[in-house]
């Protein structure tokens, strides 16, 4: 009875603002969107069926799977690589890395507001660069085959520093004997870090791994000011297609279904990296 | 303390606070109007807002208007009817008037006829450009009074023109001549890069905008005024579209693939592009940055002129008592009256939205000193209503998307008006019994 007094602050509120939407989500999303003259009817699963026809939900799935696929790798290994830098003794180290988390503290809104500017043809930051050396001029975010690989840059940049934090903390939290004896034993340094301080750092990947992931699909600030989906939805996301069904065309009905398609891969997500990964990951 | 204490303490001190609330409000009982205003906070805009209430309640002592800014006008919509959804609408907004089908299917606004019902009201109603209420009326009624209200105008750079042997004082008039004004004005150097385009329409964000000015030249509308159909792919649509893609492909005067409509401007200010195609809300932007001289000309013509209307109209909400529509009503014809809409105009940068407010002395003088504000308003007689159907801004998305496909090399412009058109029908259909 007391351990369930207990709980009941922290229950209320994740039964409020976590199961409670999601159960509510599941429900709605087999109702049809009220519209005048027709009050919302249960429909089954009518909105799911016109997922499955609507190109465009394929095509953001897709982009989210790319730019997932593209943003994680890139961030959590630039985070290692600048972790394992700023760990040295190198002079301005503070300077160094604050510099790497600068980005993590600025607002994403103005973020996005600074790379339009980079990516901007003709004399933006980029192409004033490329021109030095006689390259063409290229319309970054106006091209089909450009646009998403621009967005995933800046999430790169915007991530890497939040991650190397970690890390950093993990490479700190490594007795430095085990470097005098992998020394002592002859042990190189990349084999070094191979063995032992990656293996060592593994329940830091995990957690930053589970953090990039939710996160490569839940950023979408930088769309909406960047390109806003386009062009033709090559740079929509599905959180970003959300947005727009739910609140630009009312479509809640089947703006509940894409949620929850959502819900359901970030939870497979999580269960395949808890229940596989967790097992290989080695805690001290 | 015991448990009762602390809970008769508190009922007190909650009846007295009750009291004091209630009590001066049924003495006076003031009328309070929540007003939506799309801006974010701060800003010069929200100063002149605010100045313009207080100035209505001295004028109106029984009256309050208390102006919220909301965002953007996307933020702004999904505020209103959230708070609609909720059972608490704001009783007046400035909202997109291509949002007006929306806000009627949501059955959130009344007509004006209903409020304005005096000889004098429904002269007020007619005092408006035409061309502004092709946008806030339907099914014979007046959904929406025109506000901040704007149209697609040219901008050149006089010196560029000099530079390219043009006249600088005569813009473009016709479809040829301005693709052969952009030729003579696109510069390249000695690898063939170019370093200034010859002109730029931009088609990110909302490219549906843009491409009106050219079908409306072409002689074509995209859709038919109860915002039941659209005309996506009509032969003269796709011609228009082939001219607008011809610009950047065939022509080689304009960038490829899409163009920022945020930067355009500047682009204009760095002498990237000689010539740009944008709304007069940038008037004052231009005329504050370009550090050139610079023209403003109606948009050239195809087989007519013509350009789309833009911006915001005033809305009555339905969920408000009659004594707080009837204050709506007066706080809007007060707000719209001749000297105000003039100094607005003048203030912001958005066209008068009634032709006796040009009248006005402080207008005259300020037209006087700068004509090219007054281009917008000329152009208003060609100006067409802005695409609106029922499901709005799903049917415009499916525009937006052919567009950009054709823009980006990935349709022809046939196919990817095709494609726009059978996604508009099939979201249309319902709406048509």
């Amino acid at each position: 009875m007391h351990g369930w007094l207990l709980l009941l602050p922290a229950a209320v509120l994740l039964v409020t603002f976590t199961h409670y939407p999601t159960v509510a989500t599941l429900y709605h999303s087999f109702f049809s969107t009220s519209k005048p003259g027709r009050p919302t009817a249960w429909i089954g699963l009518d909105n799911y069926r016109n997922m499955v026809e609507d190109p465009v939900f394929w095509q953001v799935l897709a982009n989210n799977l790319w730019y997932a696929l593209a943003t994680i790798p890139l961030s959590i290994a630039l985070a290692i690589l600048m972790a394992v830098w700023v760990n040295g003794k190198i002079p301005g180290r503070g300077l160094l890395r604050l510099s790497f988390f600068t980005p993590t503290v600025l607002p994403m809104i103005a973020v996005a507001n600074i790379w339009l500017f980079f990516y901007t043809p003709g004399y933006g930051l980029l192409e004033q660069v490329t021109g030095l050396f006689g390259l063409p001029s290229h319309n970054w975010l106006g091209s089909r085959n450009t646009a998403l690989g621009c967005l995933v840059v800046v999430t790169v940049w915007k991530e890497a520093g939040f991650f190397m934090i970690f890390y950093l903390a993990a490479l700190q939290s490594i007795s430095p004997h085990l470097t005098e004896a992998a020394s002592l034993m002859g042990a190189g340094r990349w084999y070094f870090f191979r063995r032992v301080t990656f293996p060592l750092l593994m329940p830091t990947t995990l957690f930053v791994l589970v953090n990039a992931v939710i996160n490569s699909f839940r950023l979408v600030d930088h769309i909406v000011v960047m390109t806003k989906g386009g062009p033709d939805n090559t740079t929509a996301l599905l959180l970003y297609y959300i947005y727009d069904v739910g609140f630009k065309f009312w479509d809640s009905g089947y703006a509940a279904a894409l949620t929850l398609v959502l819900l359901v891969i970030l939870a497979a997500f999580a269960m395949g990296q808890f229940l596989f990964l967790d097992r290989r990951v080695h805690y001290q | 303390m015991s448990v009762t204490c602390i809970a008769r303490v508190t009922t007190a001190v909650l009846l007295v606070f009750l009291a004091g609330g209630a009590l001066p409000a049924a003495a006076q009982a003031p009328v309070e109007l929540t007003f939506y205003y799309p801006v974010a906070v701060g800003g010069p805009v929200t100063k002149i807002i605010d100045g313009l209430a207080a100035d209505f309640q001295k004028e109106n002592p029984g009256i309050k208007v208390k102006p919220i800014y909301s965002g953007t006008y996307q933020e702004t919509i999904v505020k209103v009817l959230t708070a609609l959804k909720s059972g608490e609408p704001p009783q007046m907004s400035v909202l997109l008037s291509t949002d007006m089908f929306s806000l009627i299917d949501e059955d959130a606004i009344i007509p004006f006829d209903e409020a304005a019902t005096s000889a004098e009201d429904k002269a007020w109603m007619k005092s408006f450009f035409p061309a502004f209420m092709l946008n806030s009326q339907t099914g014979g009624k007046t959904w929406g009074i025109p506000f901040q209200r704007s149209t697609i105008v040219l901008y050149w750079n006089k010196e560029a023109f000099k530079e390219a042997g043009l006249d600088p004082n005569r813009p473009p008039a016709s479809w040829a001549e301005q693709a052969e004004y952009a030729r003579k004005l696109t510069r390249r150097d000695a690898s063939g890069n170019v370093t200034q385009w010859g002109l730029k329409v931009p088609s990110s964000g909302f490219p549906y905008w843009l491409f009106q000015g050219f079908t409306t030249q072409n002689d074509v509308l995209l859709m038919n005024p109860a915002g039941t159909e659209t005309y996506y792919d009509k032969p003269a649509v796709i011609e228009a579209l082939q001219y607008w893609v011809d610009l950047s492909q065939k022509h080689k005067v304009m960038p490829t693939g899409i163009i920022e409509w945020g930067t355009t401007p500047k682009d204009f200010f760095e002498r990237q592009t000689a010539m740009m195609w944008t709304t007069t809300g940038n008037l004052t932007n231009v005329k504050n940055n370009a550090k050139f001289d610079f023209g403003v000309a109606m948009l050239p013509a195809g087989k007519r002129r013509g350009s789309p209307t833009g911006g915001g109209n005033f809305h009555i909400f339905k969920k408000s008592t009659p004594a707080q529509q009837v204050a709506s009503l007066k706080f809007i014809k007060w707000i719209s009256s001749p000297a105000r809409a003039a100094q607005w105009g003048i203030d912001t940068g958005y066209v008068a939205v009634r032709p006796d407010a040009w009248e006005t002395p402080v207008m005259k003088q300020y037209v006087a000193g700068f004509p090219a504000a007054a281009v917008a308003r000329d152009q208003l007689q060609y100006a067409v209503a802005e695409l609106s159907t029922h499901d709005n801004q799903r049917v415009t998305k499916a525009l937006n998307d052919g567009l950009q496909a054709a823009l980006t090399a990935a349709k022809t412009p046939e196919q990817a008006m095709k494609d726009a058109q059978r996604e508009a029908e099939r979201i249309l259909r319902p709406y048509r019994r």
